[in-house]
């Protein structure tokens, strides 16, 4: 069972660099067991909110607390909690596997055989035994993520904070890294930032949407996609791609976009209603019947999370609803 | 202790990259050109190591630099300043750490120029204790060195610049003594510039005097700059 207790508490965090604005008030909270993603698109405040976090920048203002230490006036105690794999993953390449991961040991205050132990159960964790003795430098960028998450979790800290896991993998490294992650969030607080939301989608329970320094959502990607009134529905029908997007358009869809074709003369798209006034099953209900009026003979119409592009569209727009945390 | 740590994983790196091993072994091998070929040590006749120690302020000044440079300029260029931020370490650590590792290399640079003195202690009666006050003055002259060069070094992203002011810097400050020597310099300016010149305090441990005065000024440069080290980082994080 999850106490609701929370890892993190952000608020109000305000950072400026020169002229940018990177954060404007932030604030946000993080319960022990959750997985919660921050999203947003490159720019939108999410390393720097992080890093402030991490104790690596000062806010100018506002609180960050991991487990109620707050990071500003006990950095060493509140870093003691925090497992951190920054941006881009830095590592001493010139260090071999071993000695870089016994040195991160030191620092979070292991030695001896504690330090062996939690040593060797994070190679065991992230698989790696085979590179153990290897130059960092020297080792596959899967696997020097997976060197950038074991000094992240050698010391089980109460909260694991992942900048941007995946970036810059390849599609299989990809998936092994978001295995990896997955399996983390099972028994650890997990705060990942990412650009991209089926990753978030994949691993967060929850989402913190940042755009501009603003925080504009906090939720589920289902409670999200409803706040921002919006409803992805992918439909498919036998006919050719023309004519089903005029129906699609005639019956309401705000915007549409091709889907790789399907087989038997088949085709579909992925159309978005607005919802905000009616709900979403009469808007369902009555996109079914326009279309079937139409004369389609529809084989698929399936609502869907909404997309990153959306969520921003909507959530960001100044008019757009209040949407709590 | 913590900056230990740091300091040992700065030996380790070292031990793994080749430009330590040219660097700890420039010093030892500069120095015995200088001293045995260059030099005038064998038509002096005399068993003295003044020469070596008279050129050593200047080998500080390529050398030194060249220890410090990497330091902190290396862990910004490569983002791992970052995981070392984040670590559960104090600043005061860090920067300790890292001015111990610099200066264990140093010291190891300087434990290799030791045939010198045991080729002239061979050679005729050499007095040991201006050798044991020159190296006893090298390490606190070199410990100043570093503490300036590692706050260069954090005051950049590039090794080659921070190379460059510390070594400019340095050569700058050994020369304060010929400008308080200058007919043009006023006798009361001239006394305050030979007091602050770098190597001028070095000379007396070379000749086996070991004054107060000197090791509160390399000393006080020490922590100065350690502490200058510490508050760019400060001003970083809140900027």
């Amino acid at each position: 069972m999850m106490s609701r207790e929370s890892v993190v508490s952000a608020s109000a965090l305000v950072k400026t660099f020169g002229d940018v604005r990177a954060l404007r008030g932030v604030g946000f909270e993080v319960g022990t067991g959750e997985v919660v993603g921050f999203l947003g698109p490159n720019g939108a405040g999410k390393s720097t909110a992080i890093r402030i976090l991490a104790g690596f920048l000062g806010a100018d203002s506002g609180t960050a607390k991991i487990c109620g230490i707050d990071v500003a006036l006990d950095p060493v105690s509140a870093k003691q909690h925090l497992g951190y794999l920054p941006e881009s993953n830095p590592l001493y390449t010139e260090m071999r596997v071993q000695d870089f991961l016994q040195f991160a040991a030191g620092a979070r205050g292991l030695s001896g055989g504690v330090a062996r132990a939690a040593i060797d159960q994070a190679v065991e964790r992230t698989g790696l035994a085979s590179v153990w003795g290897r130059l960092i430098g020297e080792c596959s960028k899967g696997f020097r993520q997976r060197v950038g998450l074991a000094q992240a979790l050698l010391h089980e800290p109460d909260l694991l904070i992942l900048d941007e896991p995946t970036n810059g993998l390849d599609p299989l490294q990809v998936v092994e890294i978001r295995e990896l992650v997955r399996e983390l969030g099972r028994e650890k607080t997990v705060l990942l930032t990412s650009h991209v939301l089926s990753e978030v989608e994949a691993l967060a329970g929850r989402v913190v949407l940042l755009h501009q320094g603003e925080k504009v959502a906090d939720g589920s990607l289902a409670e999200l996609t409803t706040q921002a009134g919006v409803m992805p529905v992918q439909v498919s029908a036998i006919c050719d791609g023309a004519s089903l997007a005029a129906a699609c358009t005639e019956a309401g869809a705000e915007t549409i976009r091709e889907l790789p074709n399907h087989a038997d003369g088949a085709s579909s798209w992925l159309c978005e209603w607005s919802v905000s006034s009616i709900g979403a099953a009469q808007t369902q209900a009555h996109a079914v019947r326009a279309l079937t009026d139409a004369g389609l003979t529809l084989i698929e119409f399936s609502p869907q999370n909404a997309t990153l592009e959306s969520l921003f569209r909507t959530l960001s727009r100044p008019s757009s609803v209040e949407v709590s945390s | 202790m913590k900056a230990f740590l740091l300091a040992k994983r700065e030996w380790k790196s070292a031990v793994d990259s080749p430009v330590a091993y040219v660097l700890l072994a420039l010093l030892p091998a500069v120095s015995a050109a200088f001293f045995f070929v260059m030099g005038p040590f064998f038509d002096r006749g005399v068993a003295t190591l003044r020469d070596f120690f008279g050129l050593l302020p200047w080998l500080f000044v390529m050398v030194i630099p060249a220890i410090t440079m990497r330091a902190w300029a290396e862990e910004r260029r490569s983002g791992t300043e970052e995981l070392l931020m984040t670590y559960p370490m104090r600043l005061r650590d860090l920067v300790l750490g890292k001015f111990l590792g610099a200066w264990g290399l140093l010291a190891a640079s300087l434990f290799f120029t030791a045939g010198i003195p045991l080729t002239v202690a061979s050679l005729g009666d050499l007095d040991w204790g201006p050798v044991v006050g020159g190296y006893l003055g090298a390490m606190l002259m070199g410990a100043a060195a570093i503490s300036f060069g590692l706050f260069l070094s954090a005051s950049t992203r590039n090794q080659v610049v921070a190379w460059l002011i510390s070594a400019v810097g340095l050569m700058t400050w050994n020369m304060l003594d010929f400008a308080a020597t200058a007919e043009a310099t006023p006798p009361a300016l001239g006394r305050w510039l030979l007091a602050a010149d770098f190597d001028e305090h070095f000379f007396a441990f070379a000749r086996g005097v070991v004054d107060f005065r000197d090791v509160v000024f390399y000393l006080s440069v020490t922590v100065f700059f350690l502490c200058l080290n510490g508050l760019t980082f400060e001003h970083r994080r809140a900027s």
